[in-house]
């Protein structure tokens, strides 16, 4: 290896000094073999490139397309599509559904946002501060995600039942009434956020443990020393250094969380009107009632409207801080 | 417990370690400490010893008031039922032979697209990342149905690939997190490396092969995790497009079972089971690299 390396380097400057008489001509051959290089990099980039684009005009870039195209549509896969302008979009807004899944869906939001974006956020700032099985907090609070959300949902399932289920023979067992849990009307939505906090809270304190460490020690021992209480450096010193992640988190949560789709569907059904949401309504629009694609890509061209702003406000937010 | 809290300036917190030696906040703390250490494992463990002892119960003691919280009856070949007749085996070598061919896809086309545009800077390479990570902002909702019609009907070649891998992989592989991670790394590898080798007469692939690709370690274990995971907990995709049992992942079957209302609930409960180990054996094996990748690569992702 070492004498074939050597030798290939004396010959190639060998080469190289031997005809300096024509200076003019050898320019014009580097300037040639610099091009032929840079066409064979460029054919060479797109054939690496060639399986990753494919998929992405495939499966990412053409459905967007299509999807603003389908919501024009009124599909039936046995005549061509036919153009019927706003009438899936008219459609789903006379549909009594429809305004019940956004307010389903706000309300599963904001309290998916009370439990989970702000137990995390203390939860964090109480892990940071144990000097003691540090590694079992962050485990524990991690493994529900590892398991697929179908499992969650069963095992909860299991949980809530009113008649035998773990959570009725608590409250009986402390003396207190018993709840329907995912039986009755009032109790549905909270039942589905329960879950999904448990099982997604791991993520959020993670990342927010990251961030409290990432806060340079000294910042906490000058306050101290200017005599701030812990109260004080909790609110000049930490929260004004959270406030970016918790503005990233903010965001990825509410993207997150208006897409639900695993909890109302497993444990309350896609006819249930207590629980159905943005998702349950487009699945049912397309797969379960309407068999109607049209509709449910008008419903999902809304769902992006919205959502999208939310995700470029993120990238944004994340790309600047690079 | 004697110990005194050393003071660490370069990793202190909120509270100091004079804080905490002082009497009654050292009280405080261990109260604090102990409450969350029972809290947490009531919390986070409990539901898992429950499935996983639950199974073992018989199907009497399962709908026993009050419950049981160790099992009494000891029957272990529910599992084995489950895995049998519920054909859980079935699902479980779906979702494992899904799960690691879309890792490979995913890997193998995400390094090509990442090497191609970090080193060999083809013209518009900019503009094919912009567009590719443009596709991070849309929620997968909102292609969920055109996606769907494009994987029935491939548009060009007119395949249909509903009930079949392709459907899971093809689509995974359309993963702008991998390319973009992959390509920061590699933007971080020095070209001189790559130039010498050159010089050595080292061919573009051989580069990314023997160069690239051991240094890339730590990112391609990163990439590699989330995407197993990825596949094992995807849910709502796998069911719209394996709607025949046979080639079902273990999520959409249980799901399915769970609703036909015939499936004894100790094996259902095992079946359950079954669905969670592999992936928190994963976990506890690499908790390190995966609680530090999640924070490192979340913020970008």
């Amino acid at each position: 290896m070492v004498v074939l390396d050597s030798e290939f380097r004396v010959s190639d400057s060998g080469g190289g000094g031997s005809d300096r008489s024509n200076v003019a001509g050898e320019k014009q051959r580097a300037k040639r073999d610099k091009l032929k290089r840079r066409v064979q990099d460029n054919l060479l980039a797109y054939c690496f490139m060639a399986a990753g684009i494919a998929c992405f005009a495939i499966f990412s870039w053409w459905p967007l397309i299509k999807g603003v195209i389908l919501s024009f549509q009124q599909v039936n896969f046995v005549t061509d599509p036919e153009w019927v302008g706003l009438d899936n979009f008219k459609a789903i807004f006379d549909d009594p559904l429809f305004w019940t899944a956004w307010w389903n869906t706000l309300k599963f939001t904001l309290f998916a946002l009370v439990l989970g974006y702000l137990v995390p956020f203390f939860m964090a700032i109480v892990i940071n501060e144990l000097r003691h099985f540090q590694g079992f907090f962050r485990v524990a609070v991690y493994l529900p995600l590892m398991m697929p959300p179908v499992v969650v949902v069963l095992l909860w399932q299991f949980f809530y039942d009113p008649g035998n289920g773990l959570f009725n023979t608590l409250l009986r067992g402390v003396g207190l009434p018993e709840s329907q849990w995912t039986q009755s009307s009032s109790t549905a939505m909270i039942s589905l956020v329960l879950v999904s906090t448990w099982a997604n809270m791991g993520g959020a304190t993670i990342m927010y443990l990251a961030a409290l460490q990432s806060i340079p020690g000294e910042l906490y021992e000058a306050a101290e020393i200017e005599g701030a209480s812990i109260w004080q450096r909790l609110r000049h010193v930490t929260l004004p250094q959270m406030r970016f992640i918790m503005l990233v988190l903010l965001l990825l949560q509410v993207v997150a969380t208006m897409q639900v789709f695993v909890e109302p569907y497993q444990l309350t059904g896609t006819t249930n009107p207590d629980t159905i949401t943005v998702m349950v309504l487009i699945y049912r629009y397309a797969f379960t009632v309407n068999h109607d694609f049209g509709m449910a890509a008008a419903m999902s061209v809304l769902l992006f409207i919205l959502l999208g702003v939310f995700s470029a406000v993120y990238l944004r937010l994340t790309r600047d801080k690079d | 417990m004697a110990k005194k809290f050393e003071t660490n300036s370069a990793a202190r917190s909120l509270i100091s370690s004079t804080d905490l030696n002082r009497g009654k906040n050292r009280f405080l703390y261990f109260f604090v400490l102990w409450f969350l250490i029972i809290l947490f494992a009531l919390v986070f463990f409990f539901p898992l010893y429950w499935m996983v002892t639950g199974a073992l119960k018989d199907p009497a003691e399962m709908v026993r008031t009050p419950p049981t919280f160790i099992p009494e009856s000891f029957h272990p070949e529910t599992y084995v039922k489950a895995w049998e007749q519920l054909r859980i085996a079935k699902f479980f070598f779906n979702t494992a032979f899904y799960s690691l061919g879309g890792w490979l896809i995913q890997v193998l086309v995400a390094v090509g697209v990442a090497y191609a545009l970090s080193k060999l800077r083809p013209i518009f390479g900019r503009f094919v990342l912009g567009a590719m990570l443009a596709s991070l902002m849309l929620p997968a909702a909102a292609l969920l149905i055109p996606a769907y019609l494009t994987v029935a009907d491939v548009p060009i070649l007119h395949l249909n690939l509903l009930d079949t891998p392709w459907a899971l992989w093809l689509p995974g592989a359309a993963n702008a997190f991998n390319v973009y991670v992959l390509k920061r790394f590699f933007d971080q590898i020095p070209n001189d490396i790559l130039d010498s080798a050159s010089i050595d007469g080292a061919g573009r692939l051989r580069i990314l092969w023997s160069i690239i690709m051991p240094l890339s370690r730590p990112v391609l274990a990163v990439v590699s995790i989330s995407a197993v995971i990825g596949m094992w907990k995807d849910f709502l995709w796998p069911l719209l497009v394996l709607q025949n049992p046979e080639v079902q992942t273990l999520s959409v079957a249980l799901s399915r079972l769970s609703t036909t209302g015939r499936v004894p609930m100790d094996e259902l409960m095992a079946g359950l089971a079954i669905a969670s180990v592999p992936m928190i054996a994963v976990f506890l094996v690499f908790q390190r690299s995966i609680l530090s990748g999640l924070s490192a690569g979340s913020l970008k992702g």
